[in-house]
């Protein structure tokens, strides 16, 4: 069983991934790899992530969550991130990826937040 | 004190954090210690078994489990060819930033009280952690 939900949603053009379960090293990791390499194979580059039912991410996740980043912007696109637990907001203050990411509460202005 | 072996590979991750959370649970350690016990096992196993014997299965992880009234103890040895921590790049550093590795000893540092490496003996390396109660 794969520690890794993901479902896909699209709100206007913007594309959101509903992500449960780990994002951790393994088949977490590659499971959001795949996920947004496959979107924007598609031509989909604006994504907004949502980690609400994120329970748990390491540092690989956390790797991830750049990288994809990183390949979004590489294709011209926007990679947002919504409804992050106190958790995970820790660990990127930690390692200061809040001031890398765009981060919402609420999906509706992280929507609007696009145009 | 618990001593375990684990096999290099990725499911040791799961399989070391499940026991030492075990082991933290049955010696009454509250939420804050097991929150972060688990992620510095996760880091440094993984860590082990990515980067120390870098997925070779003939070489193991040691883990050590130790608990005092005072702390919980944890050592993880692989048996690769060892690395210098200080030669590790900041992940803080706005240049280093976008890196999609380096982050898990940021991590080990960040919520245990005490993290420390040496070169044992027989090669590898060992890192002790230790998180007060």
């Amino acid at each position: 069983m794969s520690d890794i939900n993901i479902s896909e949603r699209q709100a206007g053009d913007v594309t959101i991934l509903d992500l449960a379960g780990k994002v951790t090293i393994g088949e977490g990791s590659v499971a959001l790899r795949n996920a947004i390499r496959r979107l924007l194979g598609e031509g989909k580059n604006k994504i907004l992530l949502n980690l609400g039912g994120v329970g748990y991410i390491d540092s690989s996740g956390i790797g991830e969550l750049v990288s994809s980043f990183t390949a979004v912007n590489k294709e011209g696109g926007t990679l947002k991130l919504l409804n992050l637990t106190q958790k995970i907001q820790d660990l990127l203050a930690i390692t200061k990826l809040l001031t890398v990411f765009d981060v919402y509460d609420a999906e509706g202005e992280a929507l609007s937040s696009y145009n | 004190m618990k001593e375990l072996t684990l096999p290099s590979r990725i499911e040791s991750v799961d399989e070391a954090a499940m026991l030492a959370d075990e082991f933290a649970r049955k010696n009454g350690c509250g939420d804050d210690v097991l929150s972060a016990v688990d992620l510095a096992v996760r880091e440094s196993v993984a860590n082990a078994v990515k980067h120390g014997n870098k997925f070779d299965e003939s070489k193991k992880v040691e883990m050590t489990l130790e608990c005092s009234d005072e702390s919980l103890a944890i050592t993880v040895r692989d048996f690769g060819t060892g690395f210098s921590v200080k030669d590790v790049p900041d992940p803080t550093d706005p240049e280093n930033l976008l890196k999609v590795n380096g982050r898990g000893i940021l991590f080990m540092r960040s919520f245990m009280d005490e993290v420390e490496w040496d070169n044992p003996a027989g090669g590898g390396l060992k890192v002790k952690m230790v998180k007060k109660r």
